[in-house]
């Protein structure tokens, strides 16, 4: 069984890369400009200053390097900021239901990124609307932590209703922002509320990065003690965990990599409660390996979806989040139904 | 009982390194304990015993740290509890909480591992100490077995067991414990009775609340009874159990009589009638 699950874990590592490798070629690949593999390393190898005579088009390399690239690498890092951000959050409220899009935090982050562009900030690519977007993401999802807090235990359905209520309130903030802020700046209401990797650039992904990659050390770093957390506060306190900084480490964490991904992309819901609990099915709980392995499977998905979206109506675009809800809501619910007939009801 | 964990550290016989002085504690306007002394001696099993509403957990909170009384001071190994990070109290004492709920399908030696999160200075659980720890502490508890089930899955019982293990992984001093065998079968709760007198012989001090008086009889050293919030006496098994003190907390007519083997006290209770009232009760 421990050699069994070892098996299993090296299965899914190794199944999930090659899934990331194929994803990778078809999304570089796809599209109105086909670009063959070959070409694709080809021109990547010109790039780094190898004269391998790749026989590209023009057209080829400028489509690959200033769309395709920066949309699949900030694809990679919104599946990873969000993949991780759900991990950490069910981690810390010790329930697989918590998730950025649940629990507020989502469209808490669009909120600020959205007051941030109606205020002047330049771009979506600059910094000032991911920062925004980071530190309304922290204040919804502290709200909602308060709210659902009773004594030392979250109330899952007063944690899910607060995030209903927190995400009515901030949906209709970014309606409010999107309507009375001059057309230039401001995004469409469908790009929050659903989300989308098209215009992509590499300082959209340099920005991204920045935000997200502190947040996945922290949690990586902290894999041991949320694993011990899973046994309840008190009994965490016991065992050795500084159970009031963890969590505060681990919230702020994952607001700052929403945070930074919906700053980027819009709210992309259900990523944080799909691939961590599809990781989670095949290879246990155990936070240290289950983080890489979500991000891993959030790659996957949020990749595949952005090929759907962009392909399957071309030249029209599906929006992201139409693809990532219809796959997890369906998920969101039978989780909701498991839980429920396993505690009897909420009482 | 046979193979045991293990041998504690840092136990000199007679050492107090749990000294609580002058506990009260109020909450909601109510006081739950009202001046409490009480030092946990190296080598020695206290059983801490009382009626419903005695302030039992209460003080085994406090004395764990995760209340901090209204008035009075506790010193942990000659220092004031306040002074404790959490990982280094966990190096000196660990703690069975009453009743602990995992809502992720962590293996049983995954759950045992936990334990060793203090020692492992948050960092893998997997060098060589710890895994040894881990597996003698599922050996000694019985549930080396079901090893990697998966925790949720188990019935009470094993889980009680489980976290048993778990609290023994620790491998601490000073072991407090909330109702150890309140889920278990009589044979599985003389293993832990067992086990556990067996860290106190080898220079663990070990607290644990009781509800049974029998078994707080057979195995402790030194039994502390709790009413009003008052620790009434703390003394051996057979000095303090007396049927005039056990009827009086407990409100309840209560015999004290030889047990059969020879060895000790056997508390029982007298003269129930059958419509289920009493009489004899407070003296």
């Amino acid at each position: 069984m421990v050699e069994s699950l070892r098996t299993r874990r090296i299965i899914t590592f190794t199944g999930l890369s090659l899934l990331v490798v194929t994803m990778l070629v078809l999304n570089t690949g796809m599209g109105a400009v086909t670009i063959p593999p070959a070409t694709v390393v080809s021109l990547l190898a010109e790039r780094v200053g190898l004269e391998v005579g790749s026989g590209a088009i023009g057209v080829q390399e400028s489509v690959l390097w200033s769309i395709r690239l920066p949309r699949i690498v900030l694809g990679l890092l919104a599946a990873g900021a969000l993949a991780a951000a759900g991990a950490g959050l069910q981690a810390v409220f010790r329930n697989p239901l918590a998730e950025s899009q649940v629990v507020g935090t989502s469209w808490g982050a669009a909120v600020g990124a959205a007051a941030a562009l109606a205020l002047g900030a330049r771009a979506t690519g600059s910094f000032a609307p991911a920062a925004a977007a980071s530190v309304t993401a922290l204040l919804a999802t502290f709200l909602a932590y308060r709210v659902a807090r009773r004594g030392p235990r979250v109330e899952v359905v007063t944690l899910i209703l607060a995030g209903v209520a927190i995400n009515a309130i901030a949906a209709a903030a970014v309606g409010l922002l999107v309507n009375v802020a001059e057309r230039g700046q401001m995004r469409s209401f469908s790009f929050w509320s659903l989300g989308t990797l098209g215009g992509a650039t590499w300082q959209t992904v340099s920005v991204t990065l920045v935000l997200v990659l502190p947040g996945v050390v922290l949690l990586a770093w902290r894999g041991c003690q949320l694993n011990v957390l899973a046994l309840g506060d008190e009994e965490a306190r016991h065992s050795g965990v500084d159970v009031r900084r963890l969590r505060v480490e681990v919230v702020a964490a994952a607001a700052l990599m929403t945070g930074a991904s919906v700053a980027a992309a819009g709210v992309i819901g259900f990523v944080g409660i799909l691939a961590p609990h599809t990781v989670r099915m095949i290879i246990g709980p155990d936070n240290r390996v289950l983080l890489p392995g979500a991000m891993l499977a959030g790659a996957v998905l949020l990749l595949a979806a952005d090929l759907v979206s962009r392909t399957a109506v071309a030249p029209t675009e599906i929006p992201l989040g139409v693809l990532t809800s219809l796959a997890g809501g369906p998920l969101f619910l039978w989780l909701l139904y498991r839980t429920r007939r396993a505690q009897g009801g909420w009482g | 009982m046979a193979a045991l964990p293990h041998p504690a550290r840092s136990g000199r016989m007679g050492m107090t390194p749990v000294v609580a002085m002058g506990i009260v504690h109020e909450a909601g306007g109510r006081t739950i304990l009202d001046g409490i002394n009480l030092q946990l001696e190296t080598g020695m099993l206290t059983a801490l015993v009382g009626p419903n509403g005695a302030g039992k957990s209460t003080l085994l909170g406090i004395l764990a740290g995760d209340i901090r009384p209204t008035k009075g001071s506790l010193l942990v190994e000659g220092c004031p509890i306040e002074q404790f990070k959490p990982a280094r109290l966990a190096r000196v004492r660990s703690v069975l909480a009453q009743k602990t709920r995992l809502e992720f399908a962590f293996s049983v030696r995954q759950v045992v591992g936990l334990g060793r999160f203090a020692h492992a200075g948050g960092r893998r659980v997997s060098r060589r100490k710890d895994a040894e720890a881990v597996e003698r502490a599922m050996s000694a508890t019985g549930v080396a077995a079901i090893a990697d089930l998966s925790f949720p899955t188990l019935s009470v019982g094993e889980q009680a067991l489980v976290m048993i293990a778990r609290v023994l992984a620790q491998d601490t001093p000073v072991l407090m414990l909330d109702e150890p065998t309140a889920s278990l079968d009589i044979r599985h709760e003389h293993r832990v009775m067992n086990l556990i007198r067996h860290r106190a012989r080898q220079g663990g001090a070990v607290i644990a609340v009781l509800h049974d008086l029998n078994l707080a009889a057979r195995y402790a050293d030194r039994i502390g009874i709790l009413a009003g919030g008052r620790l009434r006496t703390l003394g051996p098994p057979g000095d303090v159990l007396q049927p005039a003190l056990l009827s009086e907390v407990y409100d309840y007519p209560i015999e004290v009589l030889d047990h059969p083997s020879g060895n000790g006290p056997l508390v029982t209770t007298s003269d129930t009638r059958r419509d289920g009232t009493h009489h004899g009760g407070a003296t």
